[in-house]
């Protein structure tokens, strides 16, 4: 595999495509798919984890950190440059993510699974407690430059919207490069059996540590561009239902390739977006028939259509 | 005296009440085969188990080449130099065999893997072509394991537990499972490896057979104890070994068995 192979050729003109299309789609459109794209980060630390064997339930802690550090990082500390706050969400969630991986990493299953989301909700708990961080209404994000240089109106949806095309593309070409490596081949390794993994010489739980720094890093770059694309922050970012939609997202598309987090992403906002419109008192049920179609009909995910294709070729 | 590459000094350990060793004292020099012989519930894998870091012993020490492994992580003593396989092969059933080698590979060069050098290279694919014609298992490359014959999966766990190139390789039964036709040319396959790479081995069998052609010492375990040590026909002819382990007439080898006949 050469530095940048087929797949990341591809995820760059995708990019590229997208990018171009800030100029010419609809400006509802862009905004569905900036959230989307966004939720797609947060989605692809929840896969990284899947490939691992473990399911988080908790994944809008990140989220959320990356959010709030938007908000705080404009409100308190006069951070106003879009990078260097999506930055400082960055450098909180790793550093919260440093020290309770410590205690995540010792437990499997079902116990990471409600470890996870019982953290997030510690965390939904605290900040609709304190006024000082917003409460129950969270606050607004106003005031944001990119590089020096302000938007107003369309053009700073449009400036986030390019943000998000580019941020997600240098994720998804890094954890794709990393999936290939070592550390994403061990982690397949993980799931399938722990033990033998430790008989190899290697740390199993340096390993899922690892992997859990990186999925905290994405999800909390998909709260920052999150935060930054609506404007406003507040606790139901960690709330568990919204954990919940990442690990629905991370379903629909599958685990095997890195654009299905995406594609299912951007599906699953049209899926919203059009069941509310046409069935506003039952959208979710027809989400709950998706899901439910989806895990009989395809276990792997959308992407294992993809690759059933392939294989059908071949 | 030379070290030796394994020794354990008045090693214990107990479930509860049940003592499932006790008081093991071994000393193994490189290059030695070592069978480990002993009815079920004997303490055989138990030792094993202890030694590879499985088990943490309720007391006594083991030594590997002069270094203590009590209070290391299994991973720390494969770091050492010690590999196992397992009674039931340990594997990833899901992913190929190549896939199976290369993560293997992988994990041989180094205790933290990359983040962005791809596993797939000429080079270790290469290496893994190697060693699965080495083991004879080449026409699995690219089935799941969990298709794979028992027989096949025997041997690529052993091959894994080689790559890491140890100096010595403890095997839990390394033929149980395997047909009778699969036994011996599975066993000639392993330790045509193993004395190609000049590894130290250790192995728990039921088969007497197995033990007798293969090994140039016996530890016969008995509730825990060691009970006789020594070349395989010394330890055979051992009374307690004949009544406690072996059996009279059953499961004798196959030298004593016709020896009884004449």
């Amino acid at each position: 595999m050469t530095y940048i192979d087929r797949t990341g050729l591809w995820l760059i003109a995708t990019a590229a495509i997208l990018v171009a299309g800030a100029f010419v789609l609809p400006h509802w459109l862009t905004f569905i798919l900036t959230l989307a794209l966004a939720k797609a980060l947060v989605v692809q630390g929840v896969v990284v984890q899947m490939r691992a064997g473990l399911v988080s339930f908790g994944q809008g802690l990140f989220f959320c950190v990356g959010g709030y550090a938007i908000g705080l990082g404009g409100n308190l500390l006069g951070i106003h440059d879009a990078f260097a706050l999506l930055a400082l969400g960055l450098v909180a969630s790793v550093g919260l993510a440093a020290v309770i991986g410590l205690l995540m990493t010792r437990y499997r299953d079902i116990f990471f699974a409600m470890l996870s989301l019982a953290l997030s909700m510690i965390l939904f708990g605290v900040l609709v407690k304190s006024q000082t961080l917003g409460s129950t209404d969270g606050f607004n994000v106003h005031g944001v430059s990119y590089l020096g240089v302000t938007f107003d109106g369309a053009n700073q949806k449009i400036a986030v919207y390019i943000l998000t095309v580019v941020v997600s593309c240098a994720c998804a070409l890094f954890l794709y490069r990393s999936q290939h490596a070592g550390i994403g081949r061990v982690c397949e390794a993980i799931r399938e059996n722990e033990i033998r993994v430790e008989y190899l010489g290697l740390s199993p739980r340096w390993i899922l540590y690892a992997q859990y720094l990186v999925a905290a890093a994405v999800s909390a770059l998909g709260g920052g561009l999150t935060a930054l694309a609506t404007g406003h922050i507040d606790p139901e970012m960690a709330f568990w239902t919204t954990s919940g939609e990442f690990v629905f997202i991370a379903l629909l598309g599958g685990t095997m390739h890195v654009a299905a987090p995406f594609v299912a992403a951007v599906l699953f906002a049209f899926v919203r977006t059009y069941a509310i419109e046409f069935t506003p008192h039952t959208w979710q049920m027809i989400l709950g028939l998706v899901l439910l179609g989806i895990i009989i009909f395809l276990p792997k995910g959308l992407w294992s259509l993809v690759s059933r294709n392939r294989r059908v070729k071949a | 005296m030379s070290t030796p590459i394994l020794e354990t000094k008045g090693l214990c350990r107990s479930f509860g009440a049940v003592i499932a060793a006790k008081d093991i004292n071994v000393r193994i020099e490189a290059g030695e085969v070592v069978g480990v012989i002993g009815s079920n519930g004997a303490g055989k894998t138990t030792f094993i188990n202890m030694v590879t870091g499985y088990l943490p012993p309720s007391s006594g020490d083991i030594r590997f080449e002069g270094h203590t492994l009590i209070g290391k992580a299994p991973r720390k003593i494969i770091r050492m130099g010690m590999a196992r396989s397992f009674q039931v092969a340990q594997l990833f059933p899901e992913l190929s065999v190549l896939e199976n080698m290369l993560i293997a590979l992988v994990a041989a060069e180094s205790p933290r893997p990359s983040f962005l050098n791809p596993v797939s290279t000429p080079a270790r694919l290469r290496q893994a072509d190697e060693i699965l014609t080495e083991f004879g298992v080449e026409r699995f490359r690219d089935s799941l394991v969990s298709a794979v014959p028992q027989g096949a999966r025997k041997l690529i766990d052993i091959a894994m537990a080689l790559i890491g190139t140890p100096r010595m390789l403890l095997l839990d039964e390394p033929t149980s499972g395997v047909s009778v036709e699969e036994k011996f040319p599975l066993m000639d396959t392993v330790m045509r490896a193993v004395r190609h790479h000049g590894v130290t081995v250790l192995f728990v069998e039921h088969d007497m057979e197995i033990v007798e052609r293969y090994v140039s010492r016996v530890l016969a375990f008995y509730s825990g104890e060691i009970i006789s040590d020594g070349i395989p026909a010394q330890v055979f002819a051992d009374n307690r070994v004949r009544e406690l382990v072996i059996g009279h007439g059953h499961g004798a080898p196959a030298s004593e068995k016709s020896r009884s006949k004449a």
